[in-house]
């Protein structure tokens, strides 16, 4: 019996410890959460004495895919970016990871350097970056083979390419954080699993795709549900500029700003599903 | 026709230098040739200057008048050490009391999110209790819902309460563990915290200290360096949120990257009719770029070791 009442006072003294973050959750949160899914399905008028709101089933849903002519391209060209985004920011940041992880000098140094732009890049910033036109390898559209290639591909492809040639440098400013996630799983894997790789005659090139790769599987997880948080939530997203935008137009307001936005959570969050589904998925296959 | 007039005992020295030479160059391990290094150092370095490439454009630019512009042969180094920029620049600014309204509504925030991601990150890490599973994964989960669709109702709730245009609309969620990425910090405590040896803690309770006195005593000193991290990385993070801060400050509040956003307008008001002066050009905004940056650089410049093992001890590579 004293056993049990002591277990309980532990159990209510550690919910104490909670207690701000369950009342913030409820508060700021939860019901944040459910009051925007409510908005979504109204009219909201705002009135000298408050809110007004008329129930309007999913009109503002359908508005959404019909009236408004920006959503549905500004989403779409979001998600574009968002899939040639990803796997470049964590297929850099690992090659970077890599790098610093060999025996080389000035490993401080050149850390010190990746990681700035999570420091300096903030909305205005990169606006003003990108306005003077250096978020692009400098004049690398001079070069005569970039011009063949462009020619020489049509379509799809053609976008891509020109898109990663005006945006790359931002795209790499994003890798930061994932650099030094992967820094720091390296680091921390045992090097006997390499030296007993070697003994058997593996070669480097065997050694990162049989050894380095399958420990750092799960870092790459991380890794990706970060880049896909933090791209999606940076405050140059044009989804999120439109939401902003249609908060305070008239013919519009908070009940279609909500509904944007709940269907931008939904989208983020198929998106992740997916994305961390697949990889799990093949991580269990291969791995395991 | 030479080595087949080699003697022996010469093509057997050859052998020698040039396995030596292979070592020198190709390395024993793979990871310690010369080549190896040198394609190691110059992707590195040549990386390192496409990162810090608009950096050093801003810098340089940020230096030049109308002249150096204009002037096609001057590319990075400017002719004159020009100035006027940033004088144009830290008045259209407003610098020091933007900068002081900054430091304003992103400490104290900061502060409060530390405090208490320590507090909730040392409840999950030491007690035990019903439900705490589900609890852990519904603050991972707060990490992935994104603020714009808490950003109405929040607004809606504060407008109520009349603190729109006051810090309040930022510390208020902070203090309960909702603010910027708080689930980030409540896990990097979280983390911190189950790593601590727990002797310490029993034996202090043996000595009759209660939970609340040994978490003051002794967790949080021990905690000093997630303390630092947390501090840090919540400081840079609030410095540079703009949607939301310009959304529940309205016209009362600013930070230096919203003046920023509203360089040009406010260059333009400062100057208009004013014939005498120049019309905004390059050199101004990148001056106006670099001043709004340039207190994050200085805190980066002496921290930064805490930043970079930040995400060490954050504790997602797992321990």
């Amino acid at each position: 019996m004293k056993q049990m009442s002591l277990k309980k006072k532990r159990s209510l003294i550690g919910l104490s410890f909670l207690s701000p973050w369950i009342i913030g959750f409820l508060v700021f949160t939860a019901f944040p959460l459910i009051y925007s899914l409510f908005l979504s399905f109204q009219k909201v008028k705002i009135t000298p004495s408050g809110i007004k709101t008329d129930f309007i089933k999913f009109e503002n849903y359908v508005y959404a895919f019909t009236v408004d002519s920006q959503f549905t391209a500004i989403l779409i060209k979001f998600l574009r970016e968002l899939l040639i985004s990803t796997p470049i920011i964590i297929v850099f940041s690992l090659i970077i990871a890599l790098l610093l992880n060999q025996p080389i000098r000035m490993k401080g140094f050149f850390r010190t350097i990746f990681f700035l732009p999570v420091i300096i890049a903030s909305g205005p910033v990169i606006t003003d970056l990108m306005a003077q036109d250096v978020t692009s390898i400098p004049s690398i559209e001079e070069y005569a083979i970039f011009a063949t290639v462009l020619s020489s591909t049509g379509g799809l492809l053609n976008t891509i390419l020109v898109y990663l040639m005006d945006n790359l440098i931002i795209i790499l400013w994003y890798s930061g954080v994932q650099i030094l996630i992967f820094l720091a799983a390296l680091q921390k894997t045992d090097k006997q699993i390499y030296e007993a790789a070697k003994i058997d005659g593996a070669s480097n090139w065997e050694c990162f795709w049989k050894v380095t790769l399958p420990t750092l599987y799960p870092m790459i997880i991380v890794n990706l549900i970060y880049t896909i948080v933090t791209y999606s939530v940076f405050a140059l997203n044009p989804v999120v500029d439109h939401i902003q935008a249609n908060m305070f137009e008239i013919s519009t307001g908070f009940g279609y700003a909500s509904a944007l936005s709940w269907m931008y959570f939904l989208v983020i969050a198929f998106v992740l599903a997916v994305s961390v589904g697949v990889m799990a998925a093949r991580g269990n296959k291969k791995y395991n | 026709m030479l080595d087949t007039r080699l003697s022996h005992a010469q093509r057997k020295r050859i052998d020698k230098y040039s396995t030596k030479a292979k070592a020198y160059l190709l390395g024993v391990q793979g990871n310690n040739g010369l080549l190896f290094k040198l394609a190691v150092y110059s992707l590195l370095i040549g990386i390192g200057f496409v990162y810090l490439f608009p950096i050093i454009y801003m810098g340089s630019y940020s230096f030049k008048s109308l002249e150096d512009l204009l002037n096609p042969l001057i590319s990075w180094i400017p002719s004159t050490f020009y100035t006027e920029n940033y004088q144009v620049a830290y008045k259209v600014l407003n610098l020091f009391p933007t900068l002081l309204e900054t430091l304003y509504v992103t400490v104290i925030p900061a502060l409060a999110q530390t405090a208490v991601a320590a507090v909730i990150g040392y409840g999950f890490a030491r007690f035990e209790f019903p439900l705490k599973k589900i609890l852990l994964v519904l603050v991972l989960i707060t990490f992935i819902i994104p603020p714009q669709v808490l950003l109405i109702p929040r607004y809606v709730f504060f407008n109520e309460l009349e603190l729109i245009g006051s810090i309040l609309a930022f510390l208020l969620p902070a203090l309960f563990g909702q603010g910027l990425n708080s689930a980030i910090f409540i896990l990097i405590f979280y983390q911190f915290f189950r790593m601590m040896p727990k002797a310490l803690e029993e034996a202090a309770h043996l000595d009759g200290a209660g939970n609340f006195r040994i978490f003051i005593t002794i967790a949080i000193p021990m905690a000093v360096p997630a303390i630092i991290i947390s501090f840090l990385f919540s400081f840079v993070w609030y410095w540079n949120e703009t949607a939301l801060a310009s959304l529940y400050f309205g016209n009362a509040l600013t930070t230096l990257p919203i003046e920023l956003g509203k360089f040009n307008a406010t260059f333009e008001q400062l100057y208009a009719g004013d014939t005498s002066t120049q019309n905004i050009n390059e050199g101004i905004s990148m001056a106006g770029t670099m001043l709004s940056i340039l207190p994050l650089l200085i805190v980066y410049f002496f921290t930064q070791k805490w930043f970079v093992e930040g995400v060490d001890r954050s504790g997602i590579t797992g321990e």
